[in-house]
């Protein structure tokens, strides 16, 4: 049993700020955290572990301060940590990321055949959740998204067997090993790692693996290159052609307030003032 | 896309020839337990306004399992708005499931070369588009906000939110065909049904096999339980929300949106540092990581306006925005402002309301 957790390190979304006259992000300060939706993935992968046996490796692609995820990740009780880091991956897409991720986890197969890849649903900065598909269909694995439970796995036959989120109910997947799996989000709750997994988070060796390492030869694949897709431009949203009617009385009083935006409100909205005699009728 | 991509110089761009070839606008119809998504229809209704620009056909793909009721939701896509339909039928198609669905959609774009094609930002739609994109190694943008088509290369630039929703950005993809975009449910208007549509322009059904047998595919549906919706909001269909933000200071004064809501028959929604807070459910999350809404009247108390918030609300017809700081950026799209404080403001709206209602319904 060895599950391999892919997890990202992204900044803290409810802490970023724009800054208000060059409208670029300000980054200083802002604190970077495992992306909340890996946790799901890594707790999963870790009760596996102590049901089954076996290992848990976490990996993730980013720039070397990715490291302190890595270290958190193993405070929870993650046996191995691969920061897969190269200036060659800048500029990755998700087609681009996946590739590079789905060649270092062939890579780590090669020495501790994996059972099963693990991603968060998706991550609080991209919000794409295209990442773990892209890896399971770039290592032909069967794929399995928004998992909300893992019902059972029999090492023997080599299935697993998962509750699926589907939009208006859940489905009960049944699939063979290895496969992918997306955890969805409050399926489970994160440890609270033990003092020799704190203790051992800080001296463990970190593996660190450039393009070479992580098995990759072709650099059209990655980075920028390997990135069908191009940002044209970053934006703040324009103000409606007009501004906001603002509601004021002479008093002050909420009361009267209240009553001034009724009334103003079904002169300029019919559909408003309908729907309200609807709920009145 | 990573957040970390630099942003490219626009550039004067010529498109493989072999790509040029990829003519037409792709909806892919998502149905479940013989249900369409909705999303299918709003997509319809997008996908027409970009098939207009480039000038081309816009068609519905239904991949379905026979007895499933393709034919019907062919017809359905004609009234709103597809001038033609792929249609694959197979008895591997019953039930969603990535393998065999990937594989024919892989299939029938390659057969049939679209150049744009977009799917709902759904569990289903989000799944299979990861898993196209990636088969056929084109690009694909997430979670779109707006889509529209540059004319000088036919690129479609999609717009989205990104940096967790505090700027948006405009994402092309040049050299790769199909261009493709998932889109959330609600953030497109759903078109006018055109009954009899299909007739009237002569909209064709181009059926397509899939040679797949049910032995070679790995993956099982052993059951489906549906959701017992009952006592779950239903934010998305809502025609009237009141939504609270961080604003109301207080777990407690939450009860404040709640007592309008109840006042006016509304749904209760709130902005993601509430729900982070644990003052309201996940299903009530208005915004780019919750739910998009497109209400008659949404009314906010103590949100700011942030990017991820706005882009999940701004369809609302009439926007009534409480706020203590004249600054906060809801004023910038909200139609109605108060300036002031939420906890007074409210519990004066639910009178008013109360008493405005009152009267209709005696004078009624």
């Amino acid at each position: 049993m060895h599950s391999v957790v892919c997890i990202k390190q992204v900044p803290d979304s409810a802490q970023i700020r724009v800054h208000p006259v060059t409208n670029t992000i300000m980054r200083q300060g802002v604190p970077a955290i495992i992306n909340p939706y890996d946790l799901f993935a890594l707790e999963e992968a870790l009760r596996l572990k102590d049901k089954h046996g076996g290992r848990v490796t976490v990996i993730t692609m980013g720039p070397p301060q990715a490291e302190a995820a890595l270290r958190k990740a193993l405070s929870y009780g993650a046996d191995e940590i691969i920061l897969v880091t190269d200036k060659a991956f800048a500029g990755a897409d998700t087609l681009a990321t996946s590739f590079a991720l789905a060649s270092a986890i062939r890579k780590i197969d090669e020495t501790h055949p994996v059972t099963l890849v693990f991603t968060g649903k998706q991550t609080i900065d991209g919000d794409t959740a295209q990442v773990g598909p892209g890896i399971a269909k770039r290592m032909e694995l069967q794929l399995l998204t928004y998992v909300s439970r893992i019902n059972e796995l029999d090492g023997a036959s080599g299935t697993i067997t998962v509750e699926r989120r589907a939009e208006g109910g859940v489905q009960l997947l049944k699939t063979a090993l290895p496969c992918l799996v997306t955890m969805l989000e409050g399926t489970n709750e994160m440890r609270r790692g033990s003092l020799p997994d704190q203790l051992r988070a800080a001296r463990h060796e970190l593996t660190r693996w450039d393009r070479v390492a992580a098995g990759i030869e072709d650099v059209t694949k990655i980075g920028l290159k390997g990135s069908p897709t191009v940002v044209n431009k970053v934006f703040t949203p324009s103000p409606r052609a007009e501004k906001a009617e603002m509601v004021t009385v002479d008093s002050g009083r909420p009361a009267d307030l209240a009553v001034e935006l009724i009334a103003r409100l079904g002169q300029r909205f019919p559909v408003v003032e309908a729907e309200l005699a609807r709920r009145a009728g | 896309m990573s957040n970390d991509a630099p942003v490219k110089k626009k550039r004067k761009f010529e498109l493989d020839p072999r790509l040029a070839a990829y003519k037409g606008v792709w909806v892919f119809i998502e149905h479940e337990r013989g249900q369409v998504h909705p999303v299918s229809w709003e997509l319809l209704g997008e996908g027409r306004k970009l098939a207009d620009m480039l000038g081309v056909e816009l068609a519905g793909v239904v991949l379905a399992a026979p007895g499933d009721d393709g034919q019907r939701f062919c017809h359905d896509a004609f009234a709103y708005g597809a001038d033609l339909c792929y249609l694959m039928e197979s008895p591997v198609l019953k039930d969603y499931r990535n393998d065999p669905y990937t594989r024919g959609m892989t299939e029938l774009v390659n057969t049939y070369q679209p150049e744009v094609l977009l799917l709902g930002a759904t569990t289903q739609g989000r799944d299979l588009a990861g898993s196209v994109a990636t088969t056929l190694l084109t690009g694909l943008t997430a979670d779109c906000t707006s889509l529209t088509i540059d004319l000088e290369n036919r690129s479609l630039a999609a717009t989205r939110p990104t940096f967790g929703g505090s700027l948006l950005c405009t994402i092309v993809t040049l050299n790769y065909r199909p261009q493709m975009a998932t889109v959330r449910p609600r953030v497109m208007a759903m078109p006018e049904r055109q009954e009899g549509r299909g007739a009237l322009i002569n909209a064709r059904i181009v059926e397509h096999p899939l040679a797949m047998a049910e032995e070679s595919i790995i993956t099982k549906v052993l059951d489906y339980i549906p959701d017992d919706s009952r006592d779950k909001p239903q934010l998305p269909f809502a025609d009237i929300i009141v939504s609270g933000g961080k604003g109301l200071a207080k777990q407690e004064n939450f009860q404040l949106v709640w007592d309008l809501a109840r006042v006016l028959g509304a749904e209760v929604g709130a902005s993601r540092p509430v729900v982070q807070a644990g003052w309201a459910e996940l299903d009530r999350q208005v915004g780019q990581s919750g739910k998009t809404v497109r209400p008659k009247l949404y009314i906010a108390a103590g949100i700011s306006g942030a990017i991820q918030h706005r882009v999940g609300m701004e369809g609302a017809d009439c926007i009534i925005a409480i706020n203590n700081d004249p600054n906060a950026p809801i004023f910038d799209f909200a139609h109605y402002g108060i300036v002031g404080d939420a906890l007074q403001i409210l519990p004066a709206l639910t009178e008013a309301f109360r008493q405005k209602l009152a009267t209709t319904r005696r004078a009624g």
